[in-house]
């Protein structure tokens, strides 16, 4: 494999990504490309970077060896990238860090960014918050009702949370209220994208900062096993936590790549997220990449037990990697995820983020057929906490 | 030469300045698009902007991302959308219809049978409002192909690296969107605007129309002053939702005759 440098200038990872916005954004995206194109090798930045991942995250984050859970199934070593430690629960708070360094270098005092379950807008929140900048934070008012928790949180944090009534209400709606509020306020306001989707320079961008994820797993690994693991397992709904592991892992051909989508009540029931197992290429959001949508290219309603996984495109590096083989996408059920999140509690006292379950569910699918000294990395990408009404409900318990 | 250079060479000849009305195909109702664009034309269209109703309309404010929302309720496609504007073709053979939304519908379509088909119902140009120049050389090369116009917005933001670029690119004329923010924002800079045209017109031989923030005949008739065309599109959208179903049409030509009037006036004034 040659050297693997995508995107190109325009953004493309092959026909994927690239810049898909009206004209009233381009300058604004020129801005922050030229911003970021400046510090993103800049020694004093990159410090920051790391300086505020250590002591402000607590990275590195642990890889930890799944012992009772890898016995249950019989197969491959399971091995936890613990995302879950990170100070405010998940990998989100990676890229909100890298993003708020670059507004405050470009001088913009306030921030805004979308969430769906709200993970996304609290890691926003709360950097807003430590820098002292404005932040205001859109949530489809569907999501509003269903995190109520996160809602406070951000509200505690400062933030002002906007509902957004337009379209399906939810995560994608977020997205487009928080991309025109950028286009009216571009000279004061840096727009803080969750996920590696959105036009370029984002899913680059994005990806960058979530990559210390694999840069430190790989150094693990080799400590702790002496050796890459045979799988690097994450799941995928617009794709960063999972964009992170893999990016420094493309080119170890010998390590398997399985991004784990939300089939939701089933593939064949029409209600999922699973975008690349079972959706077409289109353009939304400002890129190129595969969306779920209906035979008219309108972008249709997903469904996922759990809200971060519960959009319907996904990053245009993720479409890339499926196309060219180097990366397998499947789907696990909202059945299986939670199936995995109960065991994961009770064999191992971990309590994981919905989302992250179902990348723990496709191992549970898998390790039985592999040999014991095999070993799986999943990355763990956000603790469960949030998630407990949405656990019991499913168990019939009121809390 | 195409439908609309021809109206604006037309309106050059007579001192006049182009009306560009908007209203989203199939909003309020599929079955009235076709008698609401007959009475853009009545009420002095000399283009129809027809947008193409879209689930994410991203640069969009929420007047037009209602109707879109209502026009996509009666499951309002592109391809019915090419059959509205093949119907009115039938009727009115002079006045230019420019299809104006966002590319996901056109990709799913296929960018070359959309091109095909467009011809086909009539169609004289299109706007696809996230393809950027970067990104739009294959639909540029099947619609000049075709004799159709690709349409490009500019901004108040556009450097002018770009606007050489999409000087080049553009067709039929240009759409420079009078203010940073959605559509149907309000505040409009007019002395900005005035210097921003007299900037364009040392790039470009098109003619320019503006757009974003015109609700009603003052602005219209203070942007006929600059610029070559007056594109109005919530504001209309707002009269359509105020009507009663069986009396949009009307309301909707007469209340365009009023904009058609102040772009006039324009002229008037100006001469004297």
């Amino acid at each position: 494999m040659r050297i693997y440098d995508l995107p190109d200038a325009g953004g493309h990872f092959g026909q994927y990504g690239g810049v898909f916005v009206a004209e009233t954004l381009i300058q604004a995206l020129d801005e922050l490309k030229q911003a970021y194109a400046r510090y993103r090798k800049d020694p004093e930045f990159l410090a920051e970077f790391a300086h505020d991942l250590k002591h402000y995250v607590g990275r590195p984050s642990p890889v930890y060896h799944a012992r009772r859970w890898s016995e249950r199934f019989g197969g491959a070593q399971m091995y936890l990238k613990r995302e879950d430690l990170n100070h405010t629960g998940a990998h989100k708070i990676n890229n909100v860090i890298g993003q708020a360094l670059l507004a405050r270098r470009m001088g913009k005092p306030r921030v805004i960014a979308e969430t769906g379950a709200g993970m996304h807008g609290v890691a926003a929140a709360t950097i807003a918050a430590r820098f002292g900048l404005e932040c205001t934070v859109y949530m489809g008012s569907e999501d509003i009702k269903r995190q109520v928790q996160n809602v406070y949180r951000m509200k505690l944090l400062g933030a002002t949370v906007v509902p957004v009534e337009s379209g399906s209400r939810t995560l994608k709606d977020a997205l487009n209220e928080a991309m025109r509020d950028w286009v009216t306020n571009v000279e004061n306001t840096f727009y803080i994208i969750g996920t590696v989707a959105g036009p370029h320079p984002y899913p680059m961008m994005v990806r960058d900062f979530q990559s210390v994820i694999g840069r430190e797993a790989k150094e693990q690994m080799q400590e702790l096993i002496g050796r890459q693991p045979d799988a690097i397992l994450a799941c995928v709904g617009g794709g960063s936590n999972a964009m992170g592991i893999f990016y420094p892992y493309i080119q170890e051909e010998k390590v398997r790549l399985i991004g784990v989508e939300a089939a939701g009540h089933g593939l064949e029931s029409g209600k999922h997220a699973a975008t690349l197992c079972a959706g077409k290429p289109g353009v939304l959001h400002g890129n190129r990449t595969y969306l779920l949508q209906d035979d008219h290219g309108q972008i249709i309603e997903t469904h996922s037990i759990s809200a971060g996984l519960d959009y319907p495109g996904v990053g245009p590096e993720h479409a890339w990697l499926k196309d060219s083989g180097r990366a397998e996408y499947v789907a696990v059920t909202d059945e299986e995820a939670v199936q995995a999140f109960h065991d994961l509690c009770r064999l191992e006292g971990i309590i994981p983020a919905l989302e992250s379950a179902h990348a723990l569910a496709y191992a549970a699918r898998i390790a039985p057929r592999m040999a014991k000294d095999q070993t799986l990395l999943v990355n763990l990408s956000g603790r469960g906490d949030k998630d407990m009404h949405t656990v019991a409900e499913k168990s019939g318990i009121k809390l | 030469m195409s439908r609309i250079a021809d109206t604006f060479e037309a309106l050059k000849r007579q001192g006049r300045k182009a009306l560009i009305p908007f209203i989203t195909a199939g909003d309020p109702d599929p079955k009235l698009t076709v008698s609401l664009m007959r009475a853009l034309a009545e009420g002095g269209a000399d283009v129809i902007e027809l947008g193409v109703p879209f689930s994410d309309p991203m640069a969009d404010g929420p007047v037009i991302q209602r109707s879109s929302e209502r026009a996509l309720k009666h499951g309002v496609s592109l391809k019915d959308v090419l059959g509205f504007v093949r119907e009115f073709r039938q009727q009115d053979a002079a006045t230019p219809v420019v299809l104006m939304g966002y590319a996901n519908p056109i990709e799913a379509l296929g960018v070359e049978r959309f091109a095909d088909a467009a011809q086909a119902a009539g169609v004289d140009g299109v706007l696809v409002v996230d393809y950027p120049p970067e990104e739009a050389r294959r639909l540029v090369e099947l619609l000049d192909a075709r004799q159709l116009d690709t349409i490009f917005l500019l901004s108040p933001t556009t450097a002018d690296a770009r606007l050489k670029e999409v000087a080049k690119l553009g067709r039929g004329y240009l759409y420079y969107v009078s203010l940073k923010g959605v559509t149907g924002a309000a505040h409009l800079d007019l002395a900005e605007v005035s210097a921003r045209m007299a900037h364009l017109r040392k790039f470009t031989r098109l003619p320019v129309g503006v757009g974003f923030g015109i609700r009603d005949a003052a602005s219209a008739r203070a942007v006929a002053a600059v610029a070559d065309a007056v594109v109005i599109g919530s504001a209309l959208i707002q009269e359509i939702e105020k009507a009663p179903r069986d009396k949009a049409a009307a309301g909707l030509k007469a209340y365009l005759s009023g904009i058609r009037g102040a772009v006039d006036g324009s002229r008037q004034k100006a001469a004297i």
